[in-house]
């Protein structure tokens, strides 16, 4: 289902004059989740960003309904609410997470782990901008290997944590990677998640200009360059299948991806970066695809293991 | 398994055996509670394993989110309440101390949920038994904070806190407290009215507000630094109000189901005493034993037996301090480097009382420690017995020690002796 | 169909909560050090500009040409740079 830009009313997806940097990818990718999801979703927000993107009280500058929620608790607290509104006869709200990356690889990760593993039918998203933005840029598990932060001045010296692969493992039905840079690839994202009951786990790679230090007009061009470079591939994997993303396919083949340092040279916090350390991530990149080329091939006749279990 | 039996009464009353914690799950299940989130902990369980037990088995028609964690637990029960579910949950000692922070959301939302506190003594070391001090804990977070006596006020407590948190002049999340094993599992009889009549009496959920996609709500976002302090006063006013509201419940009840506590506190022989034990929990029963046997004996002395920490019943106690000659303090836990907490919260009436008695705050019974009948029958005679020969004296921080370690170690602390008020 | 009843509260009642509005942070188009402005000439009507635009201060006329809220547009220069026909231009403010 292809997105149509002019199919798409003339109202706010976002509401402007909220407390977001100039450039943020986090209010890109909210009016995105509006433009998927309409009227028909509320947010879970813990804390990090887009608790302070909404602005100051009584005016929120996102525009859905949010449960705001401490920061360890969103997915709980979605859960909650799912089966608050099933008991009360609403299978039609979508009830939908947005959680950052220290909210879900790090503080958050355990309430996720244990809605995936109930397999609650909420949408959670976690909207990935590589460090704890909001308190300052400091470094989270999903930080890649290399970046300075303000807790790691030298670069940091592990890798990023893996979440995506995580939640596969987790056996939900719906698990997909998305980039603010092609938003119409997140918007079919979240349409197909929408429609699938069940634990669904969205990942959208965010660039922030002010901890990633880039010019805030480039958001969307780094966005779409960590796809290019192979650093942030986009796939899909439903119901035990995995597939890589249309605007991924090409990088599959390591000739044709486009150097890492293109994507690494715009961005100050890796301009500390030595060659070696180039390579040492371009070999992360390499296991990243070799990795998901095992998981694309992986023989898997009906579904997940849940499925099986005829849940 | 526990035996239970049942007994019906004339007006459709069933009578049944039952521990506290089963108790909670009759009354959460009378209560129409349309989700459960809770995480087991001992002695807290078998509450989550009853309730279970009943949505399994279609006895309630209700959604269990087995969550992974008590901080999920109540932010799962949060979750709930806000869509417009009556929601309910169940915790105790480490899981309340781990839930602690969505405790404080959860008031500030103003949304109204249900949740047992089954209390139990905080670790290090690891220990099970009865203690006050993870309930009390909670005292500052804008909760309603109940405590039961006995498995009877267990049910009809849990029952009327949905009653209480949802009234439009309340709207705060309300703990209703019971001891650990000593009621939580142990068996008494429980009257469990028709579920009709509770029906009649339990309106339908009532909040003031709801997220949906209709509603637009966004809950908590930032405020002002004003509007963040008016919104605290505003609990307060809630607090303010919800004293009376816990007293008409407690009358209607009365009426309605034939039975009556006194509100924020009971008076068991405290109007006219001229000595006095405020006391919280299960071991009130035994207070009370000890009272009676002194009141044949000729002694003027009654229990004050606090039913509600917060709203902290001010005018009750400010009322008991001025007609008294003498109040016992008996604590069941400590805040280190201050005192027991219902002591520490009484002398905030001080001020506004009339007189000045006798004061004695006891600690006693931490981590489970047994405290039986014949100890407060000596603990309050001794009271008397001193205020009588020697006249009024404050001293509030006695340390009941256990038996097997008595004269090893002293009962009051330095910094903390017993002072004469004719010193003064 | 649900059984709960959104009651107004009875007593002094300050819940944290707000409603989705413009404006929560008041008139962001002050943060601006450079304004876009859109030349129609060039303008394919591509709508990349109000795609990529985080503010939501990219609007559409009925026939799809582009404007810009000044009121709240922060200035960033996506719109500018996503533009396949350089139709956007950042001018500087004041």
């Amino acid at each position: 289902m292809p997105v149509k830009l002019r199919d798409f009313p003339r109202t706010h997806f976002n509401m402007p004059g909220n407390a977001a940097c100039p450039g943020c990818p986090e209010t890109m990718g909210l009016r995105y989740v509006k433009m998927a999801l309409g009227d028909k979703a509320v947010l879970v927000i813990p804390a990090g960003c887009s608790s302070v993107i909404q602005g100051i009280s009584p005016k929120s500058g996102i525009n859905f309904p949010i449960l705001n929620i401490v920061f360890a608790a969103a997915a709980s607290a979605a859960a909650g609410m799912k089966a608050g509104f099933e008991m009360l006869g609403r299978d039609d709200v979508q009830v939908v997470v947005w959680a950052g990356d220290g909210g879900t690889a790090d503080i958050g990760l355990q309430a996720m782990s244990g809605a995936a593993e109930r397999g609650d039918d909420i949408i959670y998203i976690c909207v990935d901008n590589e460090a704890y933005m909001n308190t300052g840029i400091q470094r989270s598990g999903a930080t890649p290997y290399g970046a300075w932060t303000t807790t790691t001045w030298t670069g940091k010296k592990e890798h990023k944590k893996n979440v995506p692969f995580i939640m596969i493992a987790h056996d939900v039905p719906y698990v997909a990677t998305a980039s603010v840079g092609y938003p119409q690839d997140f918007i079919e994202k979240l349409r197909k998640a929408a429609t699938v009951k069940g634990f669904k786990y969205i990942h959208l790679h965010a660039p922030c200009p002010v901890g990633w230090r880039f010019d805030p007009g480039l958001t969307p061009e780094i966005a779409q360059l960590a796809v290019k470079t192979g650093m942030w591939p986009l796939f899909e994997y439903h119901n035990g299948k995995l597939k890589i993303s249309s605007f991924s396919r090409l990088y599959r083949v390591k000739e044709k991806r486009v150097p890492l340092k293109e994507y690494l040279k715009l961005q100050g916090r890796f301009r500390h970066l030595k060659d070696s350390d180039v390579k040492i991530l371009e070999e992360y990149i390499d296991r990243l695809w070799a990795w998901l080329d095992l998981l694309e091939k992986a023989p898997n006749p009906s579904g997940t293991a849940r499925d099986l279990l005829g849940k | 398994m526990l035996l239970t039996w049942f007994q019906r009464g004339d007006d459709g009353m069933v009578v049944k055996t039952l521990t506290g914690n089963k108790a909670v799950a009759h009354a959460v299940k009378a209560a129409r509670v349309k989700v459960v989130a809770a995480y087991p902990i001992t002695p807290q369980t078998t509450i989550v394993e009853t309730l279970a037990d009943m949505i399994e088995h279609g006895e309630m028609n209700a959604k269990m989110i087995r969550v992974e964690s008590e901080h999920s637990a109540l932010a799962a029960t949060l979750g709930a309440a806000a869509a417009g579910a009556r929601s309910f949950t169940a915790t105790s000692s480490h899981g309340l101390l781990l839930m602690h922070e969505v405790v404080w959301w959860t008031a500030g939302a103003r949304i109204p949920v249900v949740m047992s506190v089954v209390t139990r003594a905080i670790g290090p070391p690891w220990n099970i038994h009865v203690d006050h001090n993870d309930i009390w804990d909670q005292r500052d977070s804008g909760w309603i904070i109940s405590i039961a006596e006995n498995n009877q006020e267990v049910f009809d407590l849990t029952l009327q806190a949905f009653r209480i948190s949802e009234d439009p002049r309340v709207y705060l999340p309300m703990i209703v407290g019971l001891d650990g094993f000593i009621l939580s599992h142990t068996v008494a009889p429980v009257d469990i009215p028709d579920q009709e009549k509770i029906d009649q009496w339990l309106p339908p959920r009532r909040q003031p507000y709801v997220i949906t996609p209709e509603s637009g709500v966004v809950m908590g976002n930032l405020a002002a630094d004003e509007d963040y302090y008016m919104m605290r006063y505003s609990i307060q006013t809630a607090m303010v109000e919800a004293k009376k509201v816990i007293s008409e419940v407690d009358d209607e009840y009365g009426e309605v189901f034939g039975r009556k506590y006194g509100g924020l506190v009971e008076c068991f022989h405290c109007d006219g005493s001229k000595y006095n034990i405020v006391i919280a929990g299960s071991w009130s029963g035994d207070a009370k034993e000890a009272v009676l046997k002194l009141r044949d004996e000729g002694y003027s002395v009654g229990v004050l037996r606090v039913r509600y920490f917060r709203p902290w019943p001010d005018e009750e106690i400010r009322r008991l301090l001025s007609t008294s000659k003498g109040v016992l303090f008996i604590d069941r836990s400590i805040s280190f480097g201050g005192k027991g907490h219902l002591l520490t919260e009484a002398m905030t009436n001080l001020a506004e009382s009339t007189n000045l008695p006798a004061v004695r705050g006891v600690i006693a019974g931490l981590g489970g420690v047994d405290v039986g009948a014949d100890e407060f029958y000596e603990l309050t005679k001794s009271f008397i017995d001193e205020v009588e020969e020697n006249g009024p004296f404050y001293d509030p921080l006695y340390w009941h020690i256990p038996q097997v370690y008595r004269g090893k170690y002293p009962e009051r602390l330095p910094g903390y002796g017993k002072f004469s008020y004719e010193r003064r | 169909m649900s059984n709960v009843n959104v009651e107004e509260p009875k007593s002094l009642f300050i819940a944290p909560v707000s409603k989705p509005a413009p404006g929560s942070v008041g008139k962001t188009g002050t943060w601006r050090h450079e304004k876009p402005v859109i030349n129609e000439e060039k303008c394919v009507k591509c709508l990349l500009c109000w795609l990529y635009c985080p503010e939501d201060t990219i609007l559409r006329r009925e026939d799809d040409m582009v404007y810009v809220d000044y009121d709240y547009c922060k200035g960033c220069g996506i719109c500018a740079k996503v533009c396949p026909v350089n139709a956007i231009d950042m001018v500087p403010e004041g």
